[in-house]
């Protein structure tokens, strides 16, 4: 396959895993709202709020990097999905995961809180500057488990490369990560509760104490993009789950089947539980995730 | 607010008020000298719609995705929590609080209004992007209510910011609340609730009147 056919077989991918995304994100708001007692928005209010922030007709602006802010976070966001194999054996939907390995999608997932921070900051908005620092430090405590568990999986599979961590897990599902390297995936799945941040890791954007934290300034076209980001991070980051836990997928059933349940258990978690304060956060991702990480590299050590 | 109302201008077109530059500009002298470099000192301007098709759909887009600003500006404000718990839940409408005038397209003000309670929302409101909406609930917005003869509580808040529906009653149910909102949604679909250009239109007689009764501005002419 040429590059030009590459090229727009990896825009239609983005198109769909976004539409997933977002649909994704509608499914939540329902499912928060059941909980709650509510019949909640329909699936769709996710696009329909993208289509208004759009349509508005005025927008202002702080300066150079309050634009580049929400452009940063979307490259990450972009960024991060393209270099992930979606459909495993498919030529049409492995994106540019040739290109690059793990540790590229890892920066990428950091990418764009860092371009975020910057932007949000020249908001000027005080509770900008309070989310913006309270997104990077958990992000920095959910990261030590994640990268733990990702050193485990190195050291399983003797390589970086998503494509081959998915190969190496196909013939049946005894051989998933999930089955062969319980450790990992269980601090990697505790720094993924972190990564969605839903309760009880929803310190950033923290409705009650500071509404609603870093995009508090953002408006218009600028929250339409940071909304659009939204689905296709989580959209990029579940199928990073599935790739290096669960298998990957062979096709789009089985994609949207896995990362949805995938998704399912951080929106259980965030329906039951009540909000960690950041302290307690960062305290809780370095304690016993951090601990699991560490006896996950030690397994593969010994 | 039918479009064709007319508004009489209190200060006389030859003598120009003390916040007006010139026809683009605002002086921001309510503020100390040293801090007026920090805000923007245009006017307000018309925002022209799109293609018939496009603005329709937009339209639609707008009315399906109402997000609230979470203001409670008097006592009528108790009337938005109901609407938000289980019992009414806004949110199959669409609707949402927002914690942010920013982000905000409805601005709901409760009941009556002070002074003091005025020049937030004058702020808050002008903060807000394009297209907003106002949604007066209770009668101490629309006459003065109880209100009617107080020193320190304004009596129609449509003299000071263009309002799109009201709510009577002292106090509305949530019902009646959500009939309005419903109205909104009708007038937005309908290509109606065009306050924000009215108040780029008479941006003056808006001012004037804000002015005449906040005594302390300390604020921008024009808050973007």
């Amino acid at each position: 396959m040429n590059i030009a056919s590459k090229l727009i077989w990896a825009f239609i991918s983005l198109g769909v895993v976004t539409v997933w995304g977002l649909t994704l994100g509608g499914i939540v708001y329902k499912i928060f709202a059941r909980v709650q007692g509510r019949l909640g928005p329909p699936v769709w209010q996710p696009f329909i709020d993208i289509f208004k922030n759009n349509s508005k007709r005025t927008s202002i602006s702080h300066g150079i990097m309050y634009y580049l802010g929400p452009v940063f976070r979307i490259a990450g966001g972009i960024g991060t999905y393209m270099f992930i194999p979606v459909l495993f054996g498919s030529a049409h939907f492995s994106n540019f995961s040739m290109s690059g390995d793990l540790l590229l999608v890892m920066y990428f997932i950091f990418f764009g809180q860092l371009g975020m921070a910057l932007g949000a900051g020249e908001g000027g908005h005080p509770y900008s500057a309070i989310g913006v620092s309270r997104g990077l430090a958990q992000m920095t405590a959910f990261e030590v488990p994640f990268a733990l568990s990702v050193i485990s999986l190195a050291m399983q599979y003797k390589t970086l490369n998503i494509t081959d961590i998915v190969a190496a897990q196909q013939g049946g599902f005894l051989n998933w990560t999930l089955f062969t390297n319980p450790l990992a995936v269980a601090a990697a799945m505790i720094a993924m509760l972190g990564m969605n941040m839903h309760n009880p890791f929803s310190i950033v954007i923290a409705p009650q104490e500071i509404p609603i934290g870093p995009p508090t300034e953002y408006q218009s076209a600028f929250l339409g993009l940071l909304a659009t980001n939204r689905g296709i991070f989580n959209g990029a980051k579940l199928v990073l789950f599935m790739n290096l836990y669960f298998g990957g997928a062979t096709n789009l059933a089985a994609l949207v089947a896995k990362t949805f349940c995938i998704y399912m258990f951080s929106v259980f978690v965030g329906a039951a539980f009540p909000r960690f304060r950041a302290e307690d956060s960062i305290r809780f991702f370095l304690k016993v995730p951090t601990l699991v990480g560490i006896a996950a590299v030690l397994l593969w050590t010994l | 607010m039918p479009e064709d109302k007319e508004i009489v201008t209190p200060v006389p077109p030859a003598e120009r008020p003390e916040w007006v530059k010139d026809e683009r500009t605002l002086t921001n002298s309510g503020l100390p000298e040293e801090e007026r470099d920090w805000f923007c000192d245009a006017r307000p301007r018309r925002a022209e719609k799109s293609w018939r098709v496009v603005e329709n759909f937009m339209n639609w887009a707008r009315a399906h995705s109402l997000w609230i600003l979470a203001f409670g500006t008097g006592c009528g404000a108790i009337e938005l929590r109901p609407l938000v718990t289980a019992r009414y839940d806004i949110s199959r409408l669409g609707m949402q609080m927002r914690p942010t005038p920013r982000q905000a397209s409805v601005f709901l003000i409760g009941g009556y209004v002070s002074l003091k309670t005025l020049k937030r929302i004058v702020r808050s409101y002008e903060q807000m992007q394009g297209p907003k909406f106002v949604v007066a609930v209770c009668s101490c917005a629309i006459n003065g209510g109880m209100y009617w003869d107080s020193y320190n509580t304004i009596k129609r808040i449509d003299e000071y910011i263009p309002v799109d529906v009201y709510v009577t009653g002292c106090m509305p149910r949530p019902e009646a609340v959500l009939a309005g909102f419903n109205l909104l949604k009708k007038l937005i679909r309908e290509g109606k609730a065009e306050g924000q250009n009215l108040y780029a239109d008479k941006f003056d007689w808006f001012k004037a009147n804000q002015k005449q009764v906040i005594t302390d501005w300390n604020m921008p002419d024009y808050n973007w």
